[in-house]
């Protein structure tokens, strides 16, 4: 971890990378309960985790502003979070309840909070890549120095919509970070039997913007680069392509019995690089937290999704008659 | 009343929008010197040809509280954007419970007629009607078209301006002032009291020929246009058929599954409607077939006014 190159008061910092490290454990305790619940009925369709996977969302949002936006994925309650989104909403969205960010009609895959910037969790692969571009695009006619973020994964870098947006963005130096979290596998696909090249980053090349690899498991490099590139779009100079090396702990979904291809030694070599236990140990030995506050903390979030999901089981679900709203904006 | 080209109205209607909002702007392949002198090159932007791209920026501009006026160039072309359109411009305001507007507008030219084949000829309303979400507009002449993409343009939610490419040169009135044509309301554009004729974009002026043809045989033709298809003016449809008790129905798209067959359940399922019917309803549409090049075979393709006169003689024929 780099803390030489600080441009904020000593203090500034340490309360920031507390919070950091708060909403790294707040993703993974809301999975984690997500998971849980989903198993026991409780939440329907389909859920996939970020588990493993933290430091990205956690690394990039906090180099953002309130104002700033960000689009996601079908793995989304990272950026979620990552971004300030309430637990109870998303927590009730889950449990398909009225009080959910979307009433109940988006679910997992699709929550989103404009007010908070968030364009929304999306279950086709590139498919919000184009459309926070549009983001980007609406933030440069502004002209307040906003910026927009994508995430995507390393399958969607394979995909038209994350050339053709970047093209554009690149083109119309449109205030953009471009963040690929590679994490190895594209659903149940090996990545690198899909990809000719080693770094997704490299592509930036084709394009004419920077590309940068970062360690994603480390949440600090992910934030310097980050606030790197967010400099850099705010002053105008366009886009940056970051690509976050990371990994998700558990199986595409959380559906029980699919395939997982993937090797128990590799997946255990990278629970053993866990990005919330990197990063509290580092700030133990920096002085900046103690053990116990690091469990009280643990346990405040605990406490706080446990309110989440008392939340939502005492929210009413929606009318069924409520299908037919919000088609059209009246 | 000044006379002007169904596509200088579509271009008037685009100016005077941006005029007047601030938060419009226009997407498309080219930039048209006309629009970059008046509005700039922030506003007015030439894209790459990659319809996902700049579909899936209009979608997220429009959430950002922007309000993108998005040219597709001829419809075949938003094919590309299927997964912008279909999954994304058409459920994002639904999937997170209305908590966004989007408003966007997609022109794009339909029709065939131009000798320019399969790829660039089709009248696709059906496939996006198909979907929740959408609205669409499809004018007939230049006054409806001007005052139907202003509407479009105000509208809060996405709508696709489907615009004839069969009229294009077309001239007719259009009044100086500003004026719109609401979504969701048909023109009768002839009275009449035996059959009515509800015809769609280019076939509304071989529908008033074929009139014209058969009022000379003493047979009174209604022709209605219903001007948007999403939302339908399902009333003013069934008004006139309970008045005539007849209903034919002429369309540039193939039957299956079309704008034609809607129509026809609109009429059929009114219990009330169906009552007053006299006869079964007829179909004059493009044959079912991807449309051809050679001028035998296209012209084949497409019905016009001897069609329309024979398909109204079979409902009267019928009783």
């Amino acid at each position: 971890m780099t803390l030489t190159t600080e441009k904020q008061p000593r203090f500034h910092r340490d309360s920031k990378q507390l919070e950091m490290l708060r909403s790294m454990q707040t993703i993974r305790r809301f999975e984690e309960r997500a998971s849980d619940d989903y198993q026991a009925g409780a939440i329907y369709g389909v859920v996939h985790c970020y588990i493993g996977e933290e430091a990205v969302a956690v690394g990039v949002c906090a180099a953002l502003n309130r104002d700033d936006q960000i689009i996601s994925t079908h793995r989304g309650h990272g950026h979620c979070l990552a971004k300030g989104a309430d637990l109870n909403r998303m927590m009730a969205e889950l449990y398909g309840r009225q009080t959910g960010y979307c009433k109940g009609k988006g679910g997992s895959m699709h929550i989103a909070d404009f007010s908070i910037g968030m364009l929304g969790a999306n279950g086709i692969v590139a498919g919000g890549i184009p459309i926070v571009t549009g983001a980007g695009l609406a933030a440069q006619l502004e002209g307040k120095g906003r910026v927009a973020v994508s995430f995507f994964g390393d399958g969607a870098s394979n995909a038209g919509p994350f050339h053709e947006s970047i093209n554009i963005a690149a083109t119309w130096k449109l205030p953009m970070l471009y963040v690929c979290e590679n994490n190895l596998y594209s659903a149940g696909t090996i990545a690198a039997d899909t990809l000719a090249l080693s770094d997704v980053a490299a592509r930036a090349a084709g394009y004419g913007i920077p590309g940068v690899v970062v360690d994603g498991n480390d949440v600090m490099a992910v934030y310097e680069a980050a606030e790197a590139a967010v400099s850099r779009a705010r002053a105008g100079q366009g886009p940056t392509l970051i690509e976050c090396k990371t990994y998700r702990w558990r199986g595409h979904t959380e559906r029980p019995g699919q395939e997982d291809p993937r090797p128990k030694e590799e997946i255990e070599e990278w629970r053993q690089r866990d990005p919330i236990n990197r990063f509290a140990t580092n700030l133990i030995d920096q002085g900046l937290l103690t053990e116990d506050a690091w469990q009280k903390m643990d346990a405040e979030i605990l406490a706080a999704i446990e309110d989440a999901v008392k939340f939502s089981e005492e929210s009413p679900f929606p009318e069924p008659e409520a299908a037919v709203e919000d088609i059209f904006a009246d | 009343m000044p006379k002007i080209s169904y596509a200088q109205a579509g271009t008037d209607a685009l100016i005077e929008e941006m005029q007047q909002d601030a938060t419009t702007f226009h997407l498309a392949t080219s930039a048209s010197d006309e629009l970059v002198k008046e509005f700039g090159s922030d506003r007015v932007r030439a894209t790459p040809i990659a319809e996902g791209a700049f579909t899936g920026i209009a979608i997220g501009a429009a959430g950002s509280g922007y309000r993108p006026i998005i040219n597709w160039g001829m419809i075949t072309f938003s094919f590309v954007a299927m997964d912008q359109i279909v999954n994304q411009a058409a459920k994002i305001h639904y999937m997170f419970g209305g908590q966004a507007k989007f408003p966007i507008t997609f022109r794009a030219s339909v029709g065939g007629g131009r000798r320019v084949a399969a790829q660039h000829s089709q009248s696709p309303y059906s496939m996006f009607m198909n979907l929740a979400g959408l609205k669409m507009i499809l004018p007939s002449t230049p006054y409806d078209m001007k005052g139907l993409l202003k509407s479009a343009i105000r509208d809060d939610n996405p709508v696709i301006s489907f615009e004839s490419n069969r009229l294009m040169g077309v001239e007719g009135e259009v009044p100086e002032e500003d004026y719109t044509v609401p979504l969701g309301v048909a023109d009768i554009k002839r009275e009449g009291s035996d059959v009515t004729l509800v015809a769609l974009a280019w076939l509304v002026h071989e529908g008033l020929a074929a009139a014209e043809i058969l009022e000379k045989a003493g047979v009174s033709v209604e022709v209605i246009d219903p001007r948007s298809l999403v939302p339908m003016d399902e009333a003013a449809i069934r008004a006139s058929v309970q008045k005539t008790g007849r209903l034919v129905i002429a369309d540039e798209a193939g039957p299956t599954a079309g704008a034609s067959a809607e129509i026809i359940t609109v009429v059929t399922e009114d219990r009330e409607t169906f009552a007053k019917l006299k006869t079964p309803p007829k179909r004059v549409c493009a044959l079912h077939v991807p449309i051809p090049y050679s001028p035998g075979l296209e012209d084949h393709v497409f019905p016009d006014r001897d069609n329309i006169v024979a398909g109204i003689r079979e409902v009267l024929d019928a009783g």
